[in-house]
C-alpha cells in the first residue's frame, strides 16, 4: 500500500516537473506553427524588411525590432551606471540603518507592476519631455528613460547582492594597505563580482527588451523607423500589445506570430547567456 | 597636486557620484509612488467598489466587476499553479536533487520561463485557447497566468525544500515511514513558512501582468463570473482607461493602479515578516 502511493506521489511530481519542459517545447512549437505562413512568405527577410502595410498584406518586423534594441540600448546606458552607483551606495557608503530602509525600499519598487510605471511615463514624464525636446514627447527616448526606471530597482538590488558576496578579509587587506575606498570597489569588489554584475546586466537587458505595458503607453506606436530617438516608433511586445487583436487577414496575423517568435529567441538567448555564462557562480554561491 | 592627494580627490568625486545616483534613483522611483498615491487615494471612493464600469460621465461609476474578475483570474491562476509547482519544485529537490541532470535541466528552464516576454505567452495561450475556441476567454487568461506562475512555485519550493537538514528526512525514514509521508509531513512542514513566502510572492507578481491578459481573458465592461467568457481584470482596465481620452476614466485607472500596487506591496511585506520572524525564532 504504501510501495503503492510511494511510487503514485513520486509519478506525479515527476509528472509536474516534466511539464514545465514540455511548455516550453510548446511556445516554440506553436509560435512556429502559427508564424509559418508568414516565415514561408517572407523568408528571413522579414527581419530586415522596414515596409509594414496590413492593407497591402506587406510584413517587415524591422521597425519593431529596431525600436525593441534601441529603446532597451537606451534603457541600459541609463539604468547600468545609475544601478551600480546605487549598489556602491548601498553596499560601501550609507550607514547601516539607512542602506536596510532604502535596500528595502528598492526591492519592493522592483514589485511594482510595470504597467504603472507606464502610467506615469505617459501622463508625468511625457508632458515634461515634450517641453524639453518638442513633438509630442513620446517615442524611442521616452520608452528608454520609462524602461530604466523600470529595471532599475531590479539591477541595483542584484548589484548591491552581488557585491555583498566579496569576502570581507579581501577588503580588509586592501584597505591595510592604505587604499581608498574607491581603490578598494575598483581593484577588489568589482573584479571579484564582475560575472556577477555582468550577469545582472544582461537579465536586465533581457527584461527590457521584452517589457510590453512599460513602454506601450509611451512609444508613440508609428511602424517605422524614425529618424530621430525623441520621435514615435514601435517595438516587438508593443506591435503585438496594439495589433493582435486587430489582425484581419492569417498573412497578418501570422506575422505578429513570426515578430513573437523573434522576441521568444532574443530573449530566450539573452536570458541563458547571462543564467549560464555569469550568474551560475552567483547562484551556486547563493544556495 | 601629490599622487596621494589625487587618490584621496579621486575617491571623493567617485563616492559623490555614486551618492547623487542613489539620490537620482531614489528621487525618480519616489516621484512615481507619490504620484500613484496622490493619483490614487483622490480617486478612491466607495462607488469603486460597489458599482460596475459605466461609460464616461455616467455616475456612479466603479470597478466592481474589475475587481472581482481580477479576483477570479488571480484565484484561478492560483489554484492550478501552485499545487502544480509544488509538487514539480517537491520532485525537483526531494527525488531530483543536486547532481540529477533532469532536474538541472527543469531548474534552468524554469529559470528562463520565469523572465520569458509575458506578451510571449499570452500570444501562446492565444493560439492554443482562443483561436481554436473563437473568443477570449476567462480560462484563457487563467492559463496564461499558471504558466507565468507554476516557473515562480516551482523555484521557491525547491530551494526552500532544499534548506531542511536531511538528518530529519533521515530520522523520519528510520521509523519506517515511507517517503512520500516523510515529504509531507516532515520535510514540508519543515519548509512550511519558505514555501508559503513564495508562494505569495508569486502571487503577487501575476496580479501585476497584463499583456498576457490583453488577448486572452480580454476585457468586459459588465459584471461577469463567467470563465468561459471575456472577463474584465484590473490591469487590463487601467490599460483600457488610461488610454483613454476620459478624465473620470483616467482618474479611475489609477485607483485602479492603486488598489494592484497595494495588493502587490502589502504581499510582499507580509512575505518578507513571515520569512524574518522565522529567522528571528532561530
Amino acid at each position: 500500500m504504501n510501495r503503492t502511493l510511494d511510487t503514485v506521489f513520486h509519478n506525479t511530481t515527476r509528472f509536474f516537473a516534466i511539464s514545465v519542459l514540455i511548455v516550453l517545447a510548446a511556445l516554440f512549437f506553436v509560435l512556429f506553427n502559427e508564424a509559418k505562413p508568414a516565415i514561408d512568405a517572407f523568408g528571413l527577410q522579414f527581419i530586415t524588411n522596414s515596409k509594414w502595410a496590413p492593407n497591402m498584406d506587406i510584413f517587415g518586423g524591422y521597425p519593431a525590432i529596431y525600436g525593441s534594441i534601441v529603446s532597451t540600448i537606451i534603457a541600459m546606458l541609463i539604468a547600468t551606471p545609475v544601478a551600480i552607483g546605487i549598489a556602491i551606495f548601498l553596499s560601501e557608503l550609507a550607514p547601516p540603518w539607512i542602506a536596510a530602509v532604502v535596500g528595502m525600499a528598492i526591492e519592493l519598487l522592483a514589485a511594482i507592476p510595470s504597467i504603472i510605471y507606464g502610467m506615469w511615463g505617459l501622463f508625468y514624464l511625457a508632458p515634461i519631455l515634450r517641453d524639453i525636446w518638442g513633438g509630442n514627447g513620446l517615442g524611442l527616448a521616452t520608452a528608454g528613460f520609462v524602461l530604466s526606471i523600470m529595471i532599475l530597482p531590479f539591477m541595483a538590488a542584484i548589484t548591491r547582492d552581488a557585491m555583498k558576496t566579496t569576502p570581507p578579509i579581501l577588503k580588509e587587506s586592501a584597505y591595510g594597505m592604505g587604499a581608498t575606498r574607491w581603490e578598494v570597489l575598483k581593484d577588489v569588489v568589482i573584479p571579484y563580482v564582475k560575472s556577477g554584475i555582468i550577469g545582472s546586466i544582461i537579465l536586465a537587458l533581457g527584461r527590457a527588451i521584452g517589457e510590453t505595458m512599460a513602454v506601450t503607453f509611451v512609444m508613440g506606436n508609428a511602424h517605422k523607423i524614425p529618424d530621430s530617438i525623441f520621435k514615435p516608433a514601435t517595438s516587438i511586445p508593443v506591435t503585438l500589445a496594439n495589433e493582435f487583436t486587430e489582425a484581419d487577414t492569417d498573412l497578418y496575423y501570422s506575422s505578429l506570430f513570426y515578430l513573437a517568435l523573434i522576441l521568444l529567441v532574443i530573449s530566450f538567448t539573452v536570458i541563458a547567456v547571462a543564467k549560464f555564462w555569469f550568474l551560475r557562480n552567483l547562484q551556486e554561491q547563493r544556495v | 597636486m601629490t599622487r596621494q592627494e589625487r587618490r584621496i580627490l579621486v575617491n571623493k568625486i567617485i563616492m559623490l557620484l555614486s551618492t547623487a545616483a542613489a539620490l537620482a534613483g531614489m528621487l525618480f522611483l519616489f516621484w512615481i509612488i507619490g504620484v500613484l498615491l496622490y493619483k490614487g487615494f483622490t480617486a478612491l471612493n466607495l462607488d469603486i467598489f460597489t458599482y460596475d464600469m459605466a461609460p464616461p460621465g455616467r455616475e456612479p461609476s466603479g470597478l466592481r466587476n474589475a475587481l472581482v474578475g481580477q479576483l477570479m483570474l488571480v484565484l484561478g491562476a492560483s489554484f492550478i499553479g501552485v499545487p502544480v509547482g509544488v509538487l514539480a519544485g517537491t520532485y525537483l529537490s526531494e527525488y531530483g536533487g543536486k547532481k540529477s541532470r533532469l532536474a538541472r535541466l527543469i531548474r534552468d528552464i524554469s529559470d528562463i520561463m520565469m523572465s520569458t516576454p509575458s506578451i510571449v505567452i499570452g500570444a501562446f495561450v492565444y493560439a492554443i485557447l482562443v483561436e481554436p475556441i473563437g473568443h477570449f476567454s476567462g480560462w484563457a487568461g487563467i492559463a496564461a497566468l499558471t504558466v507565468m506562475m507554476v516557473p515562480i512555485v516551482l523555484r521557491t519550493t525547491d530551494d526552500m525544500l532544499q534548506l531542511v537538514p536531511g538528518s530529519l528526512r533521515e530520522a523520519a525514514i528510520a521509523l519506517g515511514a515511507p517517503k512520500y509521508k516523510v515529504i509531507i509531513q516532515v520535510v514540508y512542514r519543515g519548509a512550511k513558512t519558505g514555501m508559503l513566502t513564495g508562494i505569495l510572492l508569486s502571487v503577487a507578481r501575476i496580479a501585476g501582468e497584463t499583456a498576457p491578459l490583453l488577448f486572452t481573458s480580454f476585457s468586459n465592461n459588465f459584471y461577469s463570473t463567467d470563465l468561459t467568457q471575456p472577463i474584465a481584470s484590473l490591469t487590463v482596465t487601467m490599460f483600457n482607461y488610461a488610454t483613454s481620452p476620459y478624465d473620470d476614466w483616467i482618474d479611475q485607472g489609477w485607483a485602479a493602479a492603486l488598489i494592484l500596487a497595494l495588493f502587490v506591496l502589502g504581499a510582499n511585506i507580509i512575505g518578507r515578516l513571515i520569512t524574518r520572524t522565522k529567522k528571528g525564532n532561530r
